[in-house]
C-alpha cells in the first residue's frame, strides 16, 4: 500500500531515509519526502519511532464481493520416481495440514486436488485430512506438464470458486502455479511460512507471511480484492495433520472429466532423469542431524572441520548462502529460503549469523545449537542454545571431546 | 595520484582491474602451485577485447598504444605477475608483425591476434645468445621459395601455448648480429617441435620453452622485412615492448603495497596495530613513493611512445630499469612488513616477491639496461660536442 | 531470430544489514546490481546468439522494468554485448506485484517481438520466481522453468534440460518460447571494451503506459492484487541458554546437549 508520511508527527530524523532500498526518501523540509521511485514495499515503516510513517488504507472495499467464493483447496503434487512411476509428494500431505487448519477456521471445507494418480491415492488423501477430493484420473496427467496442469487447475478452479489455492514451493508448483493466477488475473505469494485467516477483515482474508527483501526481513500479504488467494508453500514448512482412516467414508471423491483437448500442449517431455547424483546424496532433507557452517567459516578448510565432526556424529552438512556464493561449498549444501528446507532433531550453525532468509530454512528444527563470536548475531534468537566464541577453538575441542569419548 | 586519463583509458583500466580481481585473483595461488597455463584468464581477456588493445582498427583490433596496454598490464599485474607476463609475452611476438609486417602479413594474422583467437610468442633467446644478441646460432638458409630453420631458441615465454611464433635467426653468418633475419612461423610446421616446460621460481603460471627447428621449412613470405634487418626488428620491439615491463613492475609493487598495508592495520603487535610504529609507517612510506615515481616514468615512456618519437630506447629502458628494481624492493619489504605472515603461502606477497625477481631480468637484465641508456647518453653527449 | 531477455535491477541483497535495536533494514552503501540470475540469462542469449551464426540474424535485446535509474542496468547489459535495451518506466508501474509486472513486460515483448524470451529464474530481492511463468501466460506461449541446459534450437523447437527437485527433464518446446534459467547453465562473461563503448553511446527506448496500450487500474499498486501488510523481524525462539564461562565448560555444555538429544 502506498506509504504516508504524518507531517505532524514526522521529527526529519531521517532514519527512515536509510531504510529504503530504492532511494525513494528524502528530507525535504525537515520532514520526510516520498517520491515517485517509491515501490511500496514498506521497509520503511520499520525505522520510524515517531509512527510518521503508514500504509494510506486500500480503497474502501464492497460489500462482500465475494460471495460466490467458498473452500480451501491443495494442489496434491505428484512427483516422478522414474520414468514410468510417480506418486504423491509429502508436501501434499503438509498442505493438508495446513489447509485442514484453514478450513476449520473458516468453517469451510477442505479439497484436494488430484492429476493423475489412482483411485486409492485419493481415498489416502481424504485420510489425511481432506473433505473432497477433485480428482482427474487420467493417466495421461500423471506425468507434469505446465500447460495442461495450468489450463485444467484453472478452470476448475473458475467454476468451483474456492476462496484460497495452495500448492507446493517445489519444482512443479513453481513452474504452472504462476500460470494460473496469471490466467485468473488474481495474486499469488511465494514460500509463505505461515498462513493464517484474518479474523478481524471482514472479507476474512488470508494472511500470507514470507521472508521478503532478499530474506532480510519477514512480509505479510495480503488478496483483499482477490479470489482465489493462492500460494505456495515450501516442502518442510507446515506440519501434516493427524492421519485418520475413518475419514474415507465421509470424504467424497469427485472425479474430473478430461478430453483430448485438455491435454494439448506446445512442450513435450522427452525424457525424465531422476538422479542419484551429487544433490541427492546431499541429504539434508532425510538428516537427523545438520552441522551447517557460514561466513565465519572463512573458507573451505573450515569445512573440512565440519565434515569430521558431522561424521563424527553421524550428521549431514550444511550451509548458508554466504558460504555457497563464496565458493566454499556446493549449492546442494545450501540451507535457506534459495536452498533447502530443513527440520531435523539438531542443527548445529558453526559460523552463521542468521539472515532471516537463512533462518526460514531451519528454525523449524527440534533444538538449535548456534556457535558464533558475535553475541549480537540473530542466530541467537532462533537457537536452543547458543554458545559465543571462536569456532576454530569451539570445534576442534568438541571434535577432541568426542573422540576422547568415544575411546574410553 | 591523478594521471589525466581519458574516458576510455579510464574503460580500459577498470575493465582489466575486474578480469584481475574477478578471474585472476581467485585462482592466481592455485596457478603458481600447480605450474598451470592461464586459459581460462586468456579466453576473458580475449572475449573482453584486450587483446586487441594495440592493434590497429582495420586488422580488427582498437587502435590504441603503449600506454593503454601498460594500464592493463598493470592492473593484472597487481593479482599475478605470471598471468601477466602471458599477456605481456602476446603482444612483444606481435610487435615484429606490427612494426616491420608487410599489409598481406598483418591481414593474415593480425585480426586473430585482436580477437585473442591466436596467442602469439617471440623468439630470439639462445643458450649462447640473450645479453648478446650476436651470438644467435640459429640458422634460415634459403632454399628455392622457402627458407630452412635450424637450431633452438631458449626460455621462451608461451612457447608450446602460442600458435604464431616470430623468430630470429641468421641468414648470413659472415655479417654478424647485421646477418641475422625475422621469420613468423606457424605452431604445427613439420620440423618445428618444443623442448620441455621449464620449471621456474616465479610466474609459475606463464609456459617457458623450447623451440626447436630441425630442417624446418617456411615459405620464403614468412620473412619479416628484409634479410638482415632482423637485429633492428628485435632491438625495436623490445624498445616497444619494456614499458610493458615497466608497467608490470608498478603492478605488483601496487599489489604487495596494498597487501602489506592492510595486514599493517590489522597486526597487533604491543598492544598496537603495527601500522601504528614509525619504523613500519616510513617502509610504507619509502615504498609508496617509489612505487608513484615509478608509475610517472613508465607512463611518461609509454605516453611518449605513442607520440610516434624516432628513438625510444632511452625513455624504454630507464623506465624498465627504474620500475622493475622498485618492484624487487617493494615486494621485498612488503614481505619484511609482514614478516613471518609474508613468508607463508598463507599470504601473497611471497609468490609477489619470487615474481618480480624476473623483472630485472628478461627482456634485457638491467644490467644490459644500464649498458643501453649509457650509450645513449654517450652518443647524446658526443653529438652535442660535434655540434659545438 | 529475435531473444529478449527480461532483467531487473536489485539491491545487492547479501549486503543489506538489519539494525539489532530497531529491527530496522539499513540501505546505505548497498549497491544496485543486475539480479545475478539475469546475468546467466544475458549469456544464455549471448550465447545463443553466437552458436547461431550471422547467418541466422539474430539479435538480443534486454528489457527491464523500473525507475529511471534502471538505465545504468541496461547499459551494463549491453556492456556484454547485447544488440538492444528498453526500459519500461513511469511512476504509474511503481508498487506492481508480479501480476502487474507480468503484465506490462508481456505488453512490451509483444511489441518488440520475440522468438525466445529469457529471464532469471528469480529475482534476489524478492525470490518469487512468477515473472516468467506469468509473462508466458499473459503472451500466450509455453516455457520452460529452471533450465540448467540448452541442448539445440532447431526450426521452431528449443530443446532444454530443466531441473527437478530430484532430477532433471528433457523438455521440447515451440518457439516463441519463455524460458527461466538457473545458474549451472553458464558463467556470465564479463564486459568487452567494445561493449562498454557502446553501452556508453547506445540509446535506450522508453516505453510508458500509453506505448503498451495498458490502463492505469492494471498497472502498478492499482493492478497488484497483492499487497504488502507489514513488516517484520522474526520473534526469538523462547527457552533459549546461552553456554558461559571457559571454552572448555561452552563445549562440555555443548557435549551435555549432544547426549540429552541422544546425539552421541
Amino acid at each position: 500500500m502506498p506509504v504516508k508520511v504524518s507531517k505532524e508527527k514526522c521529527t526529519g530524523c531521517g532514519f527512515c531515509v536509510t531504510t529504503c532500498p530504492f532511494d525513494a526518501i528524502s528530507i525535504k523540509e525537515e520532514k520526510a519526502d516520498i517520491s515517485e521511485y517509491c515501490q511500496m514495499c514498506s521497509a520503511c515503516l520499520t525505522a520510524c519511532e515517531a509512527g510518521a510513517l503508514s500504509t494510506g488504507e486500500g480503497e474502501p472495499s464492497e460489500k462482500n464481493p465475494f460471495a460466490g467464493y467458498k473452500d480451501i483447496w491443495v494442489f496434491a503434487e505428484r512427483k516422478q520416481t522414474g520414468p514410468q512411476s510417480s506418486e504423491v509428494a509429502p508436501v501434499a500431505y503438509e498442505l493438508l495440514g495446513a489447509g485442514r487448519r484453514l478450513a476449520d477456521a473458516r468453517g469451510s471445507e477442505l479439497c484436494a486436488v488430484l492429476f493423475g494418480g489412482s483411485d486409492e491415492e485419493a481415498r489416502e488423501l481424504l485420510k489425511w485430512g481432506a473433505d473432497k477430493v477433485f480428482h482427474a484420473a487420467n493417466p495421461a496427467f500423471d506425468a507434469f506438464n505446465d500447460e495442461p496442469y495450468a489450463r485444467l487447475l484453472s478452470s476448475l478452479a473458475l467454476k468451483h470458486k474456492p476462496e484460497v489455492i495452495l500448492a507446493g514451493a517445489t519444482a512443479i508448483g513453481r513452474s504452472f502455479f504462476p500460470r494460473v493466477a496469471a490466467r485468473l488475473r488474481t495474486g499469488l505469494t511465494a514460500d509463505c511460512t505461515s498462513l493464517e485467516i484474518d479474523a478481524e477483515s471482514e472479507q476474512k482474508n488470508l494472511i500470507q507471511t514470507r521472508p521478503a527483501y532478499g530474506g532480510n526481513i519477514m512480509a505479510s500479504i495480503l488478496a483483499p480484492r482477490h479470489r482465489p488467494q493462492m500460494a505456495t508453500v515450501r516442502p518442510r514448512v507446515m506440519k501434516r495433520a493427524d492421519y485418520n482412516p475413518e475419514r474415507e467414508k465421509t470424504g467424497r471423491i469427485i472425479p474430473v472429466e478430461t478430453d483430448g483437448e485438455s491435454l494439448k500442449s506446445r512442450t513435450k517431455v522427452i525424457e525424465c532423469v531422476r538422479s542419484t547424483d551429487d544433490a541427492q546424496k546431499v541429504n539434508l532433507h532425510e538428516a537427523d542431524i545438520i552441522v551447517s557452517g557460514g561466513r565465519g567459516l572463512k573458507g573451505r578448510e573450515g569445512f573440512q572441520m565440519l565434515h569430521e565432526l558431522a561424521g563424527l556424529i553421524g550428521g549431514a552438512v550444511g550451509s548458508s548462502r554466504a558460504a555457497v556464493d563464496e565458493g566454499w561449498i556446493p549449492y546442494c549444501h545450501q540451507v535457506g529460503q534459495t536452498g533447502k528446507t530443513v527440520c531435523p532433531k539438531l542443527y548445529i550453525a558453526c559460523g552463521i549469523s542468521g539472515a532471516v532468509q537463512h533462518l526460514v530454512g531451519m528454525q523449524s528444527s527440534d533444538t538449535i545449537i548456534a556457535i558464533n563470536k558475535n553475541p549480537e548475531a540473530p542466530i541467537f534468537n532462533v537457537a536452543s542454545l547458543g554458545v559465543v566464541g571462536d569456532i576454530f577453538e569451539i570445534i576442534p575441542l568438541l571434535v577432541k571431546k568426542i573422540k576422547e569419548r568415544r575411546g574410553a | 595520484m591523478d594521471y589525466f586519463l581519458s574516458e576510455e583509458q579510464l574503460m580500459i583500466k577498470d575493465l582489466a582491474r575486474q578480469i584481475a580481481v574477478e578471474k585472476v585473483v581467485p585462482v592466481r595461488e592455485e596457478l603458481d602451485e600447480k605450474e598451470e597455463f592461464p586459459w581460462e584468464i586468456m579466453k576473458a581477456l580475449a572475449q573482453s577485447d584486450l587483446f586487441g588493445l594495440f592493434i590497429p582498427e582495420q586488422y580488427g583490433g582498437l587502435g590504441k598504444g603503449a600506454f593503454e596496454l601498460a594500464l592493463a598490464v598493470e592492473e593484472l599485474s597487481k593479482a599475478c605477475v605470471g598471468v601477466a607476463t602471458t599477456y605481456a609475452a602476446n603482444a612483444l611476438g606481435t610487435y615484429p608483425l606490427l612494426l616491420f609486417g608487410t599489409d598481406e602479413q598483418k591481414k593474415k594474422y593480425l585480426p586473430d591476434i585482436a580477437a585473442g583467437k591466436k596467442l602469439v610468442a617471440f623468439g630470439l633467446t639462445e643458450a649462447n645468445a640473450g645479453s648478446d644478441a650476436g651470438g644467435i646460432q640459429t640458422t634460415a638458409r634459403a632454399d628455392g621459395d622457402h627458407y630452412v630453420l635450424n637450431g633452438t631458441k631458449q626460455w621462451i615465454t608461451n612457447g608450446g601455448e602460442a600458435e604464431i611464433y616470430t623468430v630470429i635467426a641468421i641468414t648470413d653468418k659472415t655479417r654478424g648480429a647485421r646477418g641475422a633475419s625475422a621469420f613468423v612461423v606457424e605452431k604445427g610446421t613439420p620440423g618445428f617441435s618444443f623442448g620441455k616446460k621449464e620449471r621456474k621460481m616465479g610466474i609459475r603460471a606463464s609456459a617457458t620453452r623450447e623451440l626447436v627447428f630441425e630442417d624446418c621449412k617456411i615459405p620464403k613470405a614468412n620473412i619479416i622485412a628484409r634479410e638482415g634487418m632482423g637485429f633492428i626488428v628485435a632491438m625495436k620491439t623490445l624498445d616497444n615492448s619494456r614499458a610493458g615491463v615497466g608497467a608490470q613492475g608498478v603492478g605488483v609493487a601496487q599489489g604487495a603495497i596494498d597487501e602489506a598495508l592492510k595486514f599493517a592495520r590489522q597486526r597487533v603487535q604491543f598492544g598496537h596495530p603495527i601500522i601504528s610504529f614509525q619504523a613500519i609507517q616510513h617502509m610504507l612510506a619509502d615504498m609508496a613513493t617509489e612505487t608513484e615515481a615509478a608509475r610517472a616514468l613508465v607512463y611518461a615512456a609509454a605516453r611518449y611512445i605513442d607520440s610516434g618519437a624516432k628513438d625510444v630506447t632511452r625513455a624504454s629502458a630507464m623506465a624498465k630499469l627504474f620500475a622493475t628494481d622498485v618492484a624487487m624492493r617493494v615486494t621485498t619489504n612488503a614481505v619484511q612488513v609482514m614478516g613471518g605472515s609474508g613468508y607463508m603461502k598463507e599470504y601473497p606477497v611471497e609468490k609477489m616477491m619470487r615474481d618480480a625477481k624476473i623483472l630485472q631480468i628478461y627482456e634485457g637484465t638491467n644490467q644490459i639496461q644500464r649498458n643501453v641508456i649509457a650509450q645513449a647518453l654517450i652518443k647524446e653527449s658526443a653529438a652535442a660536442s660535434k655540434g659545438k | 531470430m529475435r531473444i529478449v531477455v527480461c532483467i531487473k535491477q536489485v539491491p545487492d541483497t547479501s549486503e543489506v544489514k538489519i539494525n539489532p535495536e530497531t529491527g530496522a533494514l539499513v540501505r546505505e552503501g548497498v549497491p544496485s546490481i543486475i539480479n545475478p540470475f539475469d546475468m546467466h540469462a544475458i549469456e544464455a542469449a549471448l550465447s545463443i546468439k553466437e552458436q547461431l551464426g550471422s547467418s541466422a540474424a539474430c539479435s538480443v535485446c534486454v528489457l527491464t522494468m523500473g525507475p529511471p535509474q534502471a538505465e545504468s542496468a541496461l547499459r551494463e547489459a549491453v556492456s556484454f554485448g547485447v544488440d538492444e535495451a528498453v526500459l519500461v518506466s513511469g511512476r504509474e508501474f511503481a508498487g506492481g506485484d508480479t501480476l502487474a509486472t507480468s503484465r506490462a513486460l508481456s505488453a512490451a515483448i509483444s511489441k518488440i517481438g520475440a522468438d525466445i524470451i529469457i529471464c532469471g529464474k528469480q529475482a534476489i530481492d524478492g525470490d518469487t520466481a512468477q515473472v516468467g511463468p506469468e509473462v508466458a501466460e499473459f503472451l500466450d506461449i509455453p516455457h520452460i522453468s529452471y533450465v540448467k541446459k540448452i541442448s539445440g534450437i532447431s526450426g521452431a523447437v528449443i530443446r532444454a534440460e530443466r531441473m527437478m527437485d530430484d532430477g532433471h527433464d528433457v523438455v521440447e518446446a515451440e518457439l516463441p518460447c519463455l524460458i527461466t534459467v538457473v545458474r549451472e547453465l553458464n558463467t556470465p562473461r564479463l564486459p568487452s571494451l567494445k561493449g562498454k563503448m557502446a553501452a556508453k553511446k547506445i540509446e535506450i527506448k522508453k516505453l510508458g503506459l500509453a506505448d503498451l496500450g495498458i490502463s492505469e487500474e492494471e498497472a502498478g499498486f492499482k493492478g497488484s492484487p497483492t499487497q504488502v501488510k507489514k513488516i517484520f523481524t522474526p520473534s526469538a525462539r523462547t527457552g533459549r541458554r546461552m553456554a558461559e564461562g571457559s571454552i572448555e565448560e561452552q563445549v562440555d555444555a555443548i557435549i551435555k546437549e549432544l547426549m540429552e538429544r541422544k546425539c552421541l
